[in-house]
């Protein structure tokens, strides 16, 4: 088990390698002139200058990389040209909201998505099957901005249920997070449910059943336990995708979080802040799917006792 | 010689074929094409009604000019956000322009980046593929790191990047799109191609130096078409969703060009006194991924049931 987590770690951090050279080239090298992209036809001499000191452009290519790498792994990401602070302090201040943002989302989607998938499998065929599976469909064609505005008019402007002018307090977060976890919590419901009715048909269960146990202890003892290994590891890899996901959610509910910032440092042309958000966010999906990836390990008897 | 024939071995032969053959009607791997599609049309109605309603939206975006009496850019500001009625069915913007023309319209472009970037997407894909199932080694393992790259970024924030890279406008949405969504073709051709790889008909076709190319474009290619056309299906959605994101963020297609996720942006401003502006566009964009997922769904199981599990 610790040799194959060894080799994913390993291939992880070739990715990671491979990404930051993806970004880098992608931001700095194919633009032609950086700065100029950067501050428009008319900046001045001076300013181009400092900058092209400052970003390295004077140098060969493989410099410019080593000291970006070198900057990348102590944290340092450079400041931002149009709100002039350093771009680490800006995602540091906008995480805890976009964190805030995702885990309200993943408890909303995990337990509306787990009820509904658990009530599916055991009323197979059901009228409540056919509704909640028809609604998980729904969950995952129909996009984010839709539901989000939907909310917004009709829970926020029409009913007045919740404040829609701003995140204020933790309430704020409560369209924002439903908005963003509808789609996690459509995929939850199948996959639940499609484990489910498969470990329903397996012969310990008849055992159980046959030892006198009653269909909730069945469920929640015997099946449950093994169908949920698939739906964790979902869960898992939902983390990271909720973290990465926020864009349209934050822009739409005004959340101060690391997708507007990415946003908002591509509508400025704002190079080290949009590098530095990218970077942020892509590096914590792969370190998520790598623990999904080790959580299944562990958590599945069959590899972790190498069988 | 005439080998003499004996009755119980031709008695066990015919019963083992009969099972081979009982086998694979299961499967459904004795029926041609045709046959798969009448299953899919008489017992997924779903699907059918899905197909139906793409054809439609197709012939709209296509006959555009003949429906709407409008004109896609004509303003008439004396009716400005006015609601849905029998002159505007589905109301007008804030700058008078009929929504349902504008839909229309837009529908062109939301197609058009559904289906180009995913034709171009497919393309890289299966050549990437098929090369790193085929060659394998160190051309496998460098296409497939390839990949891993690609699919490790979040796509949305991807396709950001490259848009900023490339600048604005619709080339650069079809080249975005094109190269966030290569990676997850190129992984299942590899994966089609490595268990062609070992069937009997490569092998005899090798084993009579058939040269490597006419092997993977006569032999492994036409075998990997059904699970092509299904990945086709359901990567088509993908596409105009996320064209309709980046649209959305103001980074994608540009006025006075229109698509749908543009105007859900335009009327995002107006969601309060003219909900129609976003929400009509928004509901068709969801219309039409709905439609290529139920029909992607259906020629999934029954053109190719294993991918259901990958």
């Amino acid at each position: 088990m610790l040799k194959s987590i060894g080799k994913r770690v390993l291939q992880t951090l070739v990715v990671l390698f491979c990404v930051s050279l993806l970004i880098f080239i992608l931001l700095r090298i194919i633009p032609g002139d950086a700065i100029t992209t950067m501050m428009g036809e008319h900046a001045n001499a001076e300013t181009i200058e400092r900058l092209t000191k400052e970003m390295n452009l004077d140098k060969p290519f493989y410099v410019q990389f080593a000291s970006y790498l070198r900057d990348i792994c102590t944290g340092n990401f450079g400041s931002s040209y149009t709100l002039n602070k350093p771009v680490t302090e800006l995602i540091s201040a906008a995480f805890p909201n976009t964190v805030m943002l995702a885990v309200f989302a993943a408890l909303i989607a995990w337990v509306i998505g787990m009820v509904c998938g658990i009530i599916a499998a055991v009323r197979k065929d059901g009228i409540l099957d056919r509704l909640f599976m028809g609604f998980s469909l729904l969950g995952v064609s129909i996009p984010v901005f839709m539901v989000a505005m939907l909310l917004q008019y009709l829970v926020g402007y029409r009913l007045h249920w919740v404040d829609i002018s701003g995140v204020k307090n933790w309430t704020g977060f409560i369209l924002p997070a439903i908005a963003l976890g509808w789609n996690s919590a459509g995929s939850i419901a199948r996959l639940t449910r499609s484990t489910l009715v498969e470990v329903l048909q397996e012969d310990y269960i008849d055992t159980a059943k046959a030892k006198g146990l009653g269909q909730g202890a069945v469920l929640l003892l015997h099946a449950l336990r093994n169908a949920m290994l698939p739906v964790i590891t979902m869960m898992a890899l939902q983390i990271s995708s909720l973290l990465s996901g926020a864009v349209i959610t934050e822009t739409i509910f005004s959340i101060n979080g690391v997708g507007r910032l990415a946003v908002d440092a591509i509508t400025s042309r704002d190079i080290p802040l949009l590098q530095g958000t990218v970077l942020f966010t892509t590096v914590i999906v792969i370190v998520g799917n790598l623990i999904a990836d080790c959580l299944y390990t562990v958590l599945d008897p069959r590899i972790r006792k190498g069988a | 010689m005439p080998k003499k024939s004996n009755p119980l071995q031709d008695d066990f032969r015919t019963e083992m074929a009969a099972e081979r053959e009982a086998l694979a009607a299961q499967l459904g791997e004795s029926d041609t094409f045709g046959d798969k599609m009448r299953r899919l049309a008489s017992d997924n109605k779903l699907a059918v009604f899905s197909g139906i309603l793409i054809v439609i939206f197709i012939l709209m975006a296509v006959f555009a000019p003949l429906l709407t009496p409008y004109d896609f850019d004509e303003m008439d500001l004396m009716a400005r956000l006015a609601p849905p009625s029998a002159k505007h069915l589905l109301g007008t913007d804030e700058l008078g322009r009929d929504v349902l023309t504008r839909l229309l319209y837009g529908a062109r472009v939301s197609l058009a980046v559904g289906v180009i970037p995913t034709v171009f997407s497919m393309l890289i894909g299966v050549v990437l593929g098929m090369v790193s199932g085929y060659v394998g080694g160190m051309t496998d393992a460098v296409i497939m790191r390839l990949a891993d790259v690609v699919l490790s970024f979040p796509s949305l924030l991807l396709a950001m990047v490259i848009m900023y890279t490339l600048g604005d406008g619709i080339t650069s949405i079809f080249i975005a799109l094109a190269i966030t969504n290569w990676a997850s073709v190129a992984r299942v051709v590899r994966s089609e191609t490595l268990s062609l790889r070992e069937t009997e008909y490569v092998e005899a076709a090798r084993s009579m130096g058939v040269k490597d190319m006419v092997i993977i474009f006569r032999h492994i290619l036409p075998n990997c078409i059904p699970s092509l056309i299904v990945l086709f299906t359901l990567n088509v959605p993908s596409a105009i969703l996320s064209e309709s994101s980046l649209s959305f963020l103001g980074i994608g297609v540009q006025l006075p060009k229109s698509s749908w996720g543009l105007m859900v942006n335009m009327g995002r401003t107006y969601l309060y006194n003219a909900p129609w502006l976003s929400l009509v566009p928004s509901a068709a964009i969801m219309l039409v991924v709905l439609a290529f997922n139920f029909l992607g769904d259906g020629l999934r199981d029954v053109l190719d049931p294993h991918l259901k599990n990958s």
